[in-house]
């Protein structure tokens, strides 16, 4: 294969970003997420043991179901000793709690904060409108299935789930994490375009990079 | 003693203080969650966090300052844990401690801070200039009175060597800076309260109004620099007031003892207060224990202290 050839490709490879008005688009990068293998065998499981034990959840209530999160936070449930802690920025956050419903305003927002989050990274989706839209499943501004959006690694179901139920979930997503299951950042990698898809025909006002960093 | 024999007590000194200071973050947050009624996560907690952080398998910088505000902070809690004798009379423990290292110390205390300052700037986030601008506003307030405790010493022992400072305060505890010269004393412990950013001086790190400040777009492995400078530059601090103003330590478990009382009080005083907003809390800096401070020069220059 010739350069010219190699660059087409590139070319085509690279994101295009057609959301943005065309003077913006060199302030955003347009490469693709790659795949990141994980480390080997036994190092990957001392820092997935290490991993399941600090969960640093994303603090963005996404929908009704955060006013759970606050009896599990404080004295009553107290996640704390299962090493969960709220962390304010996706940039820190490794697990990205779902709560509820989420409207087509919001999964823009859920997008973005995903990709924001540095890998290895975890979703719950907790309640039921996550799995099949709950009561909500006909509403005109909400979806039905999250993992056509974002890959979800723990379902909590439930209209609430309390928050015995939500540390239920966290104990199974730490069993997954240990057991070096939750590989839900190389997924989203992997089937970049079906994501992408699946948000923009969902997304109408798609003005943002088509993958943030 | 030679270079190579030097370095690697240097190593097995900051390994030391470095777990040491990460425990006492996970007692600190222990004793938080009591105060809230709370079980609270376990002591070793923050460890895992370091681990957990610096596995990341990716990471996104923002540039060259950028990179280096982690390295800049770190080599400031290296820098003021180096050069502070930890245990007098010891070989492993006695870092590099020269003449007049007391004025290295200070600068390096707030170096830090500004290395951080110029690293979070490009990280674009409004959150961290705002957190920058605070620190920075709080820092030059906290650091008046402490300077001044400082001065107070420094007339005091007559030397600026932190090893002359601890030799002169030997010999019983009522040689302690404490007792012969209260007023720095107070002073100091008021100011370190600023330096540890517990409540009600945690203007910077404010999770609630300024998600955590500075350190916002800082992920994976420039956390995991920075969480381990935490623990570092809190045990340097720690020992820095043993030594200054209760009497030094001669072994490590004394150093121990006294190290976690001193931290004790700002996190008691944490537990127990609100934060402050940010003007309140500069001029509560240039109140009090200014006032301290000078009253401390005075009694020690003019009226001679107690010796």
């Amino acid at each position: 294969m010739n350069k010219k050839h190699m660059d087409e490709i590139e070319n085509q490879m690279k994101l295009a970003n057609a959301g943005i008005p065309e003077k913006e688009r060199d302030l955003f990068a347009d490469a693709r997420p790659v795949k990141v293998d994980p480390f080997n065998k036994y190092y990957e499981g001392f820092l997935n043991w290490a991993r399941s034990r600090s969960l640093w959840m994303l603090a963005f209530g996404t929908g009704c179901g955060a006013i759970e999160l606050r009896p599990l936070m404080t004295s009553r449930y107290d996640m704390s000793r299962y090493g969960i802690a709220p962390r304010p920025t996706p940039r820190q956050a490794s697990v990205f709690i779902i709560g509820g419903y989420s409207s087509i305003k919001t999964i823009k927002r859920i997008v973005r904060s995903y990709e924001q989050m540095q890998g290895p990274k975890y979703v719950i989706a907790l309640g039921s409108c996550t799995i099949n839209g709950g009561m909500y499943y006909d509403s005109y501004n909400t979806i039905n299935r999250l993992d056509y959006y974002i890959p979800v690694d723990v379902y909590i179901a439930g209209c609430m789930p309390r928050p015995e139920a939500l540390i239920a979930g966290f104990n199974r997503l730490k069993e997954k994490i240990r057991a070096g299951e939750c590989e839900g950042m190389n997924e989203y990698t992997e089937k970049f375009d079906w994501y992408k898809s699946n948000q923009k025909q969902i997304i109408k006002d798609w003005n943002m990079p088509d993958y943030n960093w | 003693m030679s270079l190579a024999t030097q370095i690697f007590y240097a190593v097995i000194s900051v390994t030391v203080a470095t777990a040491y200071g990460l425990t006492l973050g996970g007692i600190t947050r222990k004793i938080y969650a009591r105060v809230h009624g709370r079980f609270g996560p376990p002591v070793w907690q923050p460890f895992l966090d370091i681990i957990q952080t610096s596995g990341r398998r990716v990471s996104v910088s923002h540039g060259n300052m950028f990179l280096l505000g982690p390295v800049f902070r770190l080599a400031g809690g290296l820098g003021t844990y180096l050069f502070i004798p930890v245990i007098y009379g010891s070989a492993v423990f006695s870092n590099f401690s020269m003449a007049g290292d007391l004025l290295l110390v200070m600068y390096f205390v707030f170096f830090g801070q500004l290395g951080m300052a110029l690293g979070a700037g490009q990280g674009g986030h409004p959150y961290s200039p705002i957190g920058i601008a605070r620190g920075l506003a709080q820092m030059s307030t906290f650091e008046l009175p402490f300077a001044l405790a400082v001065i107070a010493v420094a007339i005091q022992y007559n030397s600026l060597n932190i090893t002359s400072i601890v030799a002169a305060q030997q010999g019983g505890f009522m040689n302690w800076t404490l007792f012969t010269n209260p007023l720095a004393v107070v002073a100091a412990m008021i100011s370190l309260l600023g330096m540890n950013m517990h409540s009600p001086f945690s203007i910077v790190l404010a999770p609630q109004e300024i998600p955590i400040g500075p350190p916002i777009e800082m992920n994976s492995g420039f956390l995991s620099i920075l969480q381990t400078n935490r623990g570092l530059f809190a045990a340097a601090k720690l020992v820095l007031f043993m030594n200054l103003f209760f009497g030094g330590a001669t072994n490590l478990l004394e150093m121990v003892a006294k190290t976690f009382f001193i931290y004790m009080f700002s996190v008691f005083v944490g537990a127990a207060y609100p934060r402050f907003r940010p003007e309140q809390s500069f001029r509560f800096f240039l109140k009090w224990p200014t006032i301290a401070g000078i009253l401390s020069i005075i009694y020690i220059a003019y009226l001679g202290g107690t010796s």
